[in-house]
């Protein structure tokens, strides 16, 4: 008690709780934890990634007699997508930055941008798994293939639900304007996106570069 | 439960419990009404990006060109720059600092972080083991006979 104080209320206002207890020395939590909530539910959906990226480690080379990763993957291909990607990573930041000026339109551009980028992401992804089950190489044919396919389905999986994400926020913004709430969002969905982000660098690293090598 | 009003006890002494009340509250709306969203700049992520761009453009040229003949080296320098970048990506991305919600932002990654690790590397260990004892060679085989009981 020595740093906050309990005053009773109720002879002054009935409305309010009979105790109300204040921080007076105004250590800094925040009004809500909505960003700290959040920033939780991406790091246990990191160890999801953590668990695909493990298996994938494991069973990386039992290619049981069939293609492996040098056959098939092209880099090119995924270099582009890469790219992709990263261009979305800041256009989203344009994005916070045109909110932070309160610029509703140049918000809403920017997301529309950065949703478009996403669904290049996707196309590209789709191209790539139908090109490989198109040869053969779909994920029932190794346990190689299995665990590439859930790992990086599960990435683009993500990258789906970000797109649907950002729709609905573009609709919400342009219905509601910046509001508190859909200030928050925003910044949510920000750091979902640059997760997924941080998640290629491991897919593209891990899976696509050192699976090429000889 | 008809006690009277509590006395505070570390008030101070020419401060009516109103006017502390309207005065914590104030400074309460006036600290928190941006949610803790971070201040970001053009110039923050337009680093981080320029940064990114080398950390992803290195790692596809040596591989598409074939600059380290050694596969072990090669998957080396690889996870080298991808955990520079990732580490890019935290900073200037995600705002990732000691400060940011008291810190607790930092000490939950540090935790994933652990786990990630004992995660990643406890499978490649056990799973490298197993498929080692649970593939003899020939000479490992006699051995096996000869000491069968």
């Amino acid at each position: 008690m020595s740093e906050s104080i309990a005053i009773r209320l109720q002879e002054r206002s009935p409305a309010l709780p009979s105790s109300v207890f204040l921080d007076i020395e105004g250590r800094h939590h925040p009004e809500n934890g909505t960003l700290l909530g959040f920033w939780l539910y991406l790091l246990s959906d990191l160890m999801i990634f953590a668990c695909l990226f493990a298996v994938y480690g494991v069973l990386g080379r039992n290619y049981a007699a069939g293609p492996s990763g040098a056959d098939l993957f092209d880099l090119k291909l995924i270099a582009v997508n890469t790219a992709i990607l990263l261009v979305s990573s800041i256009t989203y930041g344009f994005a916070m930055i045109a909110m932070q000026k309160r610029n509703k339109k140049g918000l809403i551009g920017w997301l529309v941008a950065t949703g478009i980028l996403g669904l290049g992401f996707l196309a590209i992804e789709l191209y790539e798994f139908q090109h490989l089950i198109h040869l053969g190489a779909g994920p029932q044919r190794s346990a190689f293939l299995s665990s590439f396919f859930a790992l990086v389905g599960t990435h683009g999986l993500h990258v789906l639900f970000g797109v649907v994400w950002l729709a609905v926020l573009c609709v919400q913004v342009h219905r509601h304007g910046l509001t508190r709430a859909n200030v928050r969002r925003v910044a949510c969905l920000s750091m979902f996106w640059h997760f997924l982000d941080v998640v290629w660098i491991g897919v593209f690293s891990f899976v696509y570069l050192m699976g090429t090598l000889p | 439960m008809n006690s009277a009003p509590m006395k505070p006890a570390a008030m101070k002494p020419d401060m009516n419990p109103d006017a502390a009340l309207q005065h914590a509250l104030h400074e309460h709306e006036a600290d928190h009404s941006d949610d803790g969203i971070p201040h970001v700049s053009a110039r923050e992520y337009l680093n981080g990006f320029v940064l990114s761009v080398v950390l992803t453009a290195i790692p596809f040229a040596l591989v598409m060109t074939g600059m380290i003949p050694d596969s072990t080296w090669a998957a080396v320098v690889i996870l080298a720059f991808a955990a520079v970048q990732i580490v890019v990506h935290m900073v200037y991305f995600l705002h990732m600092n000691t400060k940011s919600e008291g810190g607790w932002n930092l000490v939950a990654l540090v935790f994933t972080a652990v786990l990630v690790i004992i995660v990643l590397s406890g499978s490649l260990w056990v799973m490298h083991h197993l498929n080692t004892n649970m593939m003899p060679g020939p000479h490992e085989m006699q051995d096996m006979l000869r000491n069968a009981p």
